[in-house]
């Protein structure tokens, strides 16, 4: 994985020291909390509503087991002892105090961390496809182009106050498991004659405007890629509206114009920032592209038998939870943040520790955040697995329900965030006690439930199979279905079902649609297919009567 | 009132007047960009101009820095003012996109904006103000 040289570490302890001085300012009263509110924001640390909360940046979700330790200390020495991974594979910490905040700035840097970019009206942490370097179907490992994408976006002089915030995901398969369409852009690489290019999509996104993004340019070759970005920013940093906070994002400007207009833009801007040569040398994109290489000594392997244990606990997390490795006798493993009962997405000091073990001694010392709020260990043999079963079943690690009902998406919801309307997390934990039966979840099979506590959608529920959407009504938290939602490659957006629901109702509600499910299957649909193929009616009778 | 200026040559003494005025009036050397104004109207023109002031009504709109890159990328040599809602944290991205002079509404911390530009020795990215970019150095730049 990516290194820092002398360089990438000069530009880190520089923020740091940037930030502890805006800090000691603002805590002289030198500068306003409307003046600090920006500063603070684009070094991850919001205001919300018990604390300050700090968003540290996963660079697309990759971590050594030396940072994911660091995360471990940060929890336990400034938080309460527990962190929060997010669908934008990156942490937070919901109890941090301003005064500690540059301390804690100075200890990621210290393991080539940090919080740059990770709130505000920027460029935002770019995320990836957690199985990168890993995955057999990729052309080309993503997280080369995200680290180009890092390094071009990090202080970015021009588009640093952009009208609103701005986030990329880079995935290098057909098989999209970032939900890169729903991003501000998203690139997918793809071959052409041989080469590498990129396939630039731009104005997707969720929100209260959901919007699945049109594809703007079809194939960039590497040498012109940052250009590329540079034009489709700069038209929007120009035209992107900024009377109205709600319509700020890229896709309303992108819908607003057309795809073809904005796309014309974008074109025509090229011509003059091609002329400015800001696009780095093939000497540095192979210099990147070294740190990516698979890890030495990953060489193919026997597989793994089962020595009659199907049907064991083993056997059942084995199948669910790992996926093939692109060399033989190895596997990616999910180890999932989402037990019964749990918050999604939490895991305590304890536990990281026991993830950043794992890594060291048994995945060539990588690990990942998935948007799905889990952690991957991408490289480990197979041979490997029972040891590392036996560790996790001992840190309440070994759910095995990755992408089952109980592998829910949640935002932190009114229990956490100021602009909250309704709480996520107790619905969440509600639905994963009424799907506790491990047998009915994966007879269920693949179903992605994604809960967001208001219009914002920071818990995905427009790109859920089923999806849940808090509002407040009248004072009262009020919960909406939504159905037929999907971030994958195949994306669209869920419908609303009807009337909502209080909390414990949108639990008995989702319960008779996956039972009406299990009625009309037919042979290996999953939910998203059979909803698909006969629609939303016979769900609304089974849940209307 | 010009508070910050990183030129050597005379201060252009002639009011910055609207892009509309500029535009229909032909012995005018200083004009004044608004948010929302095209600064590619002023490329025909950018010989004759001494001084463009860009507004900063607001600290959070950002149009001003693409507007300053535009005439920059362009060839615009004369002096490139921000004016408005410009404080000591912005200056850093301000310089690298071309601006030369500043006219904030409130007066600045001298020595916070001294240590603000002297912090970043590095940058990822190459703009306006000729810095050379980390993948340079790191290529025998």
């Amino acid at each position: 994985m990516y290194r820092y040289d002398q360089y990438d570490q000069a530009i880190v302890d520089a923020r740091v020291a940037e930030f502890s001085d805006q800090v000691a300012r603002r805590l002289a009263g030198e500068i306003s909390e409307d003046e600090f509110k920006p500063l603070r924001l684009t070094n991850g640390l919001y205001l919300q509503l018990h604390a300050y909360m700090l968003r540290v940046a996963i660079p697309y979700g990759t971590m050594d087991s030396r940072q994911m330790r660091m995360l471990a200390h940060i929890a336990r020495t400034y938080d309460r002892g527990y962190g929060h991974f997010t669908t934008r594979q990156n942490i937070q910490y919901n109890w941090i105090k301003l005064e500690d905040s540059p301390a804690i700035l100075a200890d990621l840097a210290s393991v080539e961390m940090h919080a740059i970019q990770t709130s505000g009206n920027c460029i935002r942490n770019i995320s990836s496809d957690q199985f990168a370097g890993a995955a057999a179907d990729e052309v080309a490992d993503p997280r080369v182009w995200a680290e180009m994408l890092r390094q071009w976006s990090t202080f970015h002089p021009e588009f640093s106050y952009l009208p609103r915030k701005f986030k990329i995901a880079v995935i290098a398969a057909d098989e999209d498991r970032a939900a890169m369409r729903l991003h501000d852009i998203g690139i997918q690489l793809v071959t052409q004659d041989g080469v590498v290019g990129a396939r630039v999509f731009v104005g997707g996104g969720m929100g209260r405007t959901p919007m699945v993004a049109p594809e703007i340019v079809p194939f960039v070759r590497r040498e012109d890629f940052l250009a590329t970005m540079e034009a489709c920013l700069r038209v929007y940093n120009r035209h992107g509206r900024r009377d109205n906070i709600y319509k700020a994002r890229i896709k309303i400007l992108v819908h607003d114009l057309g795809a073809a207009e904005y796309a014309r833009q974008v074109e025509e801007e090229l011509v003059a920032v091609k002329a400015l040569g800001i696009d780095p040398p093939a000497a540095e994109w192979e210099r990147i592209e070294r740190f990516f290489a698979m890890p030495e000594g990953l060489a193919p392997k026997a597989s793994l038998a089962l020595d009659g244990k199907a049907g064991s606990a083993f056997a059942h997390w084995r199948a669910r939870n790992t996926r093939p490795h692109k060399v033989a006798g190895h596997v990616s493993v999910t180890i999932s943040l989402k037990p019964v009962g749990g918050i999604p997405g939490d895991a305590t000091a304890e536990q990281i520790d026991v993830m950043a073990d794992l890594a060291q001694r048994y995945s060539h010392d990588e690990l990942r955040v998935t948007h799905s709020q889990n952690i991957v260990l991408p490289h480990v043999a197979e041979s490997d697995l029972p040891a590392i079963y036996d560790a996790l079943v001992a840190a309440e690690l070994a759910d095995a329900n990755i992408d089952l009902v109980s592998d829910i998406i949640a935002c932190p919801g009114l229990d956490y965030c100021s602009l909250a309307n309704a709480r996520s997390i107790p619905v969440a934990q509600k639905i994963a006690q009424r799907f506790a039966d491990a047998e009915r979840q994966r007879d269920i099979g693949e179903l992605k439930l994604k809960i967001s506590g208001c219009i914002n959608a920071c818990g995905h529920h427009h790109a859920g199979h089923i999806g849940i959407l808090g509002v407040d009504r009248k004072g009262t938290e009020n919960y909406q279905l939504l159905l037929g939602g999907s971030g994958a490659e195949d994306a669209s957006l869920g419908k609303i079902m009807g009337p909502g629901f209080d909390e414990d109702g949108v639990v008995d509600a989702v319960e008779k649609v996956v039972e009406r499910y299990r009625t009309l299957r037919s042979d290996g649909e999953r939910f998203l297919d059979t909803y698909r193929r006969v629609g939303m009616e016979p769900f609304k009778e089974a849940v209307y009567g | 009132m010009v508070e910050l200026r990183f030129r050597t040559d005379e201060a252009p003494e002639q009011p910055a007047v609207t892009l509309d005025a500029f535009l229909d009036q032909s012995n005018a050397t200083a004009v004044r960009l608004e948010p929302d104004d095209e600064p590619r109207a002023l490329l025909p023109h950018l010989d004759r101009i001494a001084l463009i002031e860009i507004a900063f009504p607001k600290f959070r709109d950002g149009r001003g820095y693409s507007s300053a890159r535009i005439l920059r990328e362009a060839g615009y040599a004369g002096e490139l003012r921000a004016e408005g809602d410009v404080l000591v944290d912005q200056i850093g991205f301000m310089r690298r996109c071309g601006f030369d002079s500043f006219a904030p509404a409130r007066p600045l911390d001298m020595a916070a904006v001294e240590r603000a530009l002297e912090r970043f020795a590095h940058v990822y990215q190459p703009a306006a103000d000729g810095a050379v970019p980390v993948w340079k150095l790191r290529h025998g730049g």
